[in-house]
């Protein structure tokens, strides 16, 4: 059972992810790229992490790829023209990459020492307090610098985007 | 076809993890829209959280969750800045061809 449900979650990722680099237009990218998300959000539940799970939809394919679609839309971003590629990249792009694939999938079937598989359910530490307990305790200090950067974050947001007032 | 196993190996998230990148990483090359770029590089944050989510349920420890929640977070805050320069470039070029932004090349 666990097997099925990742294969099947796999798919729809890895079919969004190619969806995601073969379409010209960016609203159709972008729908993959949720897509792909929501199938990670499922994996990562039946890795045990329901926070990061939830964490996930909510601002990853909720905020952020709202904000993707808000732009997509404010530019009227129509299909991209053909892309001039020399020729070594267009021959050999695809193998080379396939060739990479290859050897890092056969490496962590080699490399990783055996060990028991994941089975839903066998972890139950990414629950939202065991997160929150570990966030406020040992990872107190990244999460105080983290808010001063989405502080600075918003602040370049308004500045770069602001109209200029002369 | 061999029997499907009883539980997921571990090796099985991290190949698709690494496909996940790779594929990240295919598109930021091949992809000319800035908007497509940049959502190939939320795919490839994306396949990074996988594998701090994975490497998180082999050591029994909930630390990965925390590393994939901040980088959820850097995410937020590129995707805010880099959106907002975006539009910038736009406004300023009319063009969202990452080929026509190449003033600093020469």
């Amino acid at each position: 059972m666990d097997a099925i449900l990742f294969l099947i979650f796999a798919a729809i990722a890895l079919g969004c992810a190619v969806n995601l680099v073969l379409q010209t237009h960016p609203i159709a990218s972008a729908l993959s790229l949720i897509g792909v998300m929501g199938a990670l959000a499922a994996l990562y539940l039946l890795l045990g992490g329901e926070f990061i799970a939830a964490a996930q939809l909510i601002v990853y394919a909720g905020a952020i790829m709202v904000l993707f679609v808000f732009v997509i839309m404010l530019l009227n971003a129509g299909a991209e023209q053909e892309s001039r590629k020399r020729l070594a990249a267009k021959v050999l792009g695809i193998p080379l990459l396939v060739v990479l694939l290859g050897l890092v999938g056969y490496v962590l079937q080699n490399a990783l020492l055996p060990s028991e598989g994941v089975k839903f359910g066998a972890f139950r530490h990414g629950t939202a307090q065991d997160v929150g307990r570990s966030l406020f305790t040992i990872y107190l200090l990244p999460f105080e610098v983290t808010s001063v950067l989405i502080l600075v974050a918003i602040l370049g947001a308004v500045i770069l985007a602001r109209k200029e007032i002369d | 076809m061999p029997p499907l196993p009883q539980s997921v190996p571990i090796s099985w998230y991290l190949t698709l993890s690494a496909i996940l990148f790779g594929l990240g990483v295919a598109g930021f090359l091949y992809r000319r829209n800035i908007i497509t770029v940049f959502m190939s590089i939320e795919l490839m944050l994306n396949a990074v959280n996988l594998s701090f989510v994975t490497f998180s349920y082999k050591l029994k420890q909930v630390d990965g969750h925390i590393f994939s929640f901040f980088v959820m977070v850097v995410a937020a805050a590129e995707a805010a800045v880099g959106l907002a320069i975006i539009l910038t470039v736009f406004k300023n070029r009319q063009t969202l061809e990452i080929d026509e932004v190449s003033s600093l090349r020469n």
